[in-house]
């Protein structure tokens, strides 16, 4: 298991009230992403256990698309990795926030 | 004068080809007396009709094979035939290059050999195999009404009459080709067949165009090549498909398509009657398709969006629903549906997108299935990835299209096909499939090819579409633009990291590069409830219990 963690300034916009959001189950489609509001100073953290090791910068640039793509601030990503592909990981996670997005609509 | 040099010279014989089929014949009959042939004597048939040198055409295609006849010709003697010139489309059984390990042939021109990869290539360098060319399907066999016009030719049909009359049924393919090239060039024609019947239910190949027939031991080889199974279908082809759908289907109104044979276009096929008719899209996108029954295609036919099916070949298990759905299919007076590769080919050249999966794709767009140590071919894909430049009829697509490639209003405009790559930035976590310079560099210095094997060139290539989202080649003005749209697309690989970050912003703004968001794309419904069938077991319900999946993909 290799442990990760990356931090990113937020950007204020989308304010996440809602109750975390878990989405993916790490039985069938090998990743599960958690995402919930967090008191981190309008910061974003994410942190990462993968079974696969070595992929550190991949995940740090998956991240931050990720991050550019949506306005967040004060949410905390924890993600549990059992070898997903990037693609996987980034659906995962804006299929996270649309979700969210969709429910406060 | 003219007239007075002709009258110098000695007549010319202009019926050696024929006097050559008459003796082949002779030798033929001396051997059975009768147009049926006991499958006993095979080989000393073939040893009495083949002439040294010949070219010889073993049918097999994707899917039928006349395999029994393939075996057979392996075991003639080298010293009675040897020389031979193999011209055929697929090389895919062990017996097909055991002809050139047993020392009868020497020269092979085809189009495709999947299974055989490896071996063929060993052979080759070996210097057993001398390989001609390597062609599309479609190429071949123009090349058999040419130069490359088959002396002997053995062909697989599912049954024949007394007369030789051929019932090729739903498996019909690539024999109508072979068949027209041979039977008119005083060639050979040997069929065997499933079984000898009083009355074939329908005349595929007229009898007098036969020469002889072979009722084979056991009925031609075929395999399930185009089922896949829903259940493995993952949430990024969903995606992608979603993509396709919205970005392409309905932004050029495409009606009259090729899809290839994965899993990504399966997806495709299994979204029709959600996504895309939630969409409204029924009636306005992928109307007339040029492909085999694909099991992934029932839940689309059954709700209605799908008018109109022309198929190269046919699909184990298939039958019954196809027979079925007369309006849909191509199908004979006897009730089965009538294949044909060569028709289903130009049909697919002709309409108004293809799109299919790669292994890798460069810079420039160009993508290739070649792997550095096998020699696998060509097949169908690069006659229905390309451009057709003869193409004259207009269409909505195609004039979009054409209007997006064009860069100079004073120039004569001209339509545009939509040639389209689905991909996956990686084919497997150490495989990207976008890379700075493809295998097929390497598969040309070892063997010696004239060219890179190149299965869709770069400038045929109008979108890639991946995970990440699609880049529209035709709006790219240059090959710089073009390489950031790709790289654009190519997601974490090292050429997707390699993308100038303030380029492709401006290419997204002239929509060069698309991302799902940009239309319309709802990644939330990216899930495999989107999929209108999620297992072999809802076709068969789709079907109405009509299609009969083979045992293996039964998990009930």
């Amino acid at each position: 298991m290799e442990h990760l963690e990356f931090r990113f300034p937020g950007r204020p916009g989308l304010v996440w009230k809602a109750e975390g959001k878990l989405v993916g189950v790490v039985g069938s489609g090998n990743l599960e992403v958690l995402i919930e509001p967090a008191d981190l100073k309008g910061d974003c953290l994410a942190t990462i256990s993968t079974s696969i090791v070595g992929f550190g910068e991949t995940w740090r640039q998956v991240l931050t698309d990720f991050m550019e793509r949506h306005t967040l601030s004060d949410i905390r990503i924890s993600i549990n990795d059992g070898g997903a592909t990037p693609a996987v990981v980034s659906l995962r996670l804006d299929q996270a926030v649309a979700d969210y997005l969709g429910a406060a609509q | 004068m003219y007239q007075s040099s002709m009258l110098g010279k000695p007549a010319r014989d202009w019926t050696r080809l024929e006097q050559s089929y008459r003796g082949r014949m002779e030798r033929g009959n001396a051997i059975s007396g009768n147009k049926i042939v006991p499958h006993q004597d095979a080989v000393a048939l073939m040893e009495a009709v083949i002439e040294s040198g010949d070219r010889v055409c073993i049918e097999g295609n994707n899917q039928k094979h006349a395999d029994f006849l393939a075996a057979e010709l392996a075991r003639c003697s080298p010293k009675r035939i040897h020389g031979l010139h193999i011209v055929q489309s697929n090389i895919a059984l062990p017996t097909h290059l055991d002809v050139f390990e047993n020392g009868l042939a020497e020269k092979l021109d085809f189009c495709y050999s999947g299974p055989q990869g490896v071996r063929i290539s060993r052979l080759v360098k070996d210097g057993q195999v001398k390989v001609g060319a390597i062609h599309t399907y479609l190429e071949l066999y123009s090349r058999y009404f040419c130069d490359l016009t088959p002396h002997v030719s053995f062909i697989a049909a599912d049954a024949a009459d007394r007369d030789g009359n051929l019932y090729t049924g739903v498996n019909t393919e690539d024999t109508p080709a072979i068949v027209e090239a041979t039977a008119f060039k005083s060639g050979i024609l040997i069929a065997q067949v499933n079984r000898i019947v009083d009355r074939v239910p329908r005349v595929d190949v007229p009898g007098d165009w036969v020469s002889y027939v072979i009722e084979s031991p056991k009925p031609y080889y075929i395999e399930p090549i185009f089922t896949r199974d829903p259940a493995v279908i993952t949430e990024i082809q969903i995606l992608m498909a979603m993509m396709v759908i919205r970005g392409i289907y309905e932004k050029y109104g495409v009606t009259r398509l090729n899809h290839g044979i994965g899993f990504d276009t399966a997806a495709i096929e299994l979204i029709l009657p959600t996504y895309a008719a939630d969409l409204g899209l029924k009636g306005k996108i992928c109307r007339y398709m040029s492909v085999n029954p694909c099991p992934t295609l029932i839940p689309a036919i059954e709700s209605g969006f799908i008018d109109g099916i022309h198929c190269a070949g046919s699909e184990v298990g298939m039958s019954d629903y196809v027979a079925a759905r007369s309006d849909v299919f191509f199908i004979g007076r006897d009730g089965s549906m009538r294949s044909n590769r060569v028709f289903c080919q130009l049909a697919g050249h002709y309409a108004d997108l293809f799109i299919g999966s790669t292994l890798q794709i460069d810079l420039e767009g160009n993508s290739s299935t070649a792997t550095h140590n096998r020699i696998t071919g060509f097949g169908g894909a690069p006659n229905f990835g390309s451009e057709s430049r003869g193409r004259r009829h207009a269409s909505p697509s195609w004039l979009l299209a054409g209007q997006e490639a064009s860069r100079d209003p004073h120039r004569m405009p001209r339509g545009r096909k939509l040639v389209v790559q689905l991909v996956q930035t990686f084919s497997d976590p150490t495989s990207p499939t976008f890379v700075e310079r493809l295998d097929a560099w390497t598969l040309k210095d070892s063997f010696g090819l004239p060219l890179p094997p190149v299965m869709v060139y770069g400038d045929d290539l109008t979108h890639i579409v991946t995970e990440e989202g699609i880049a529209n080649l035709l709006l790219c003005d240059d090959l710089a633009e073009r390489e950031q749209a790709i790289r654009a697309v190519a997601g974490y690989t090292p050429v997707g990291l390699g993308r100038d970050r303030a380029v492709v912003t401006r290419l997204r703004a002239k929509g060069a590069v698309v991302y799902p968001e940009d239309i319309g794309v709802d990644k939330r419904l990216a899930t495999r409830d989107l999929l209108a069938a999620r297992s072999i077991k809802d076709l068969v319900r789709w079907s109405g219990g009509l299609y009969d999946p083979p045992a293996r993909f039964r998990n009930w």
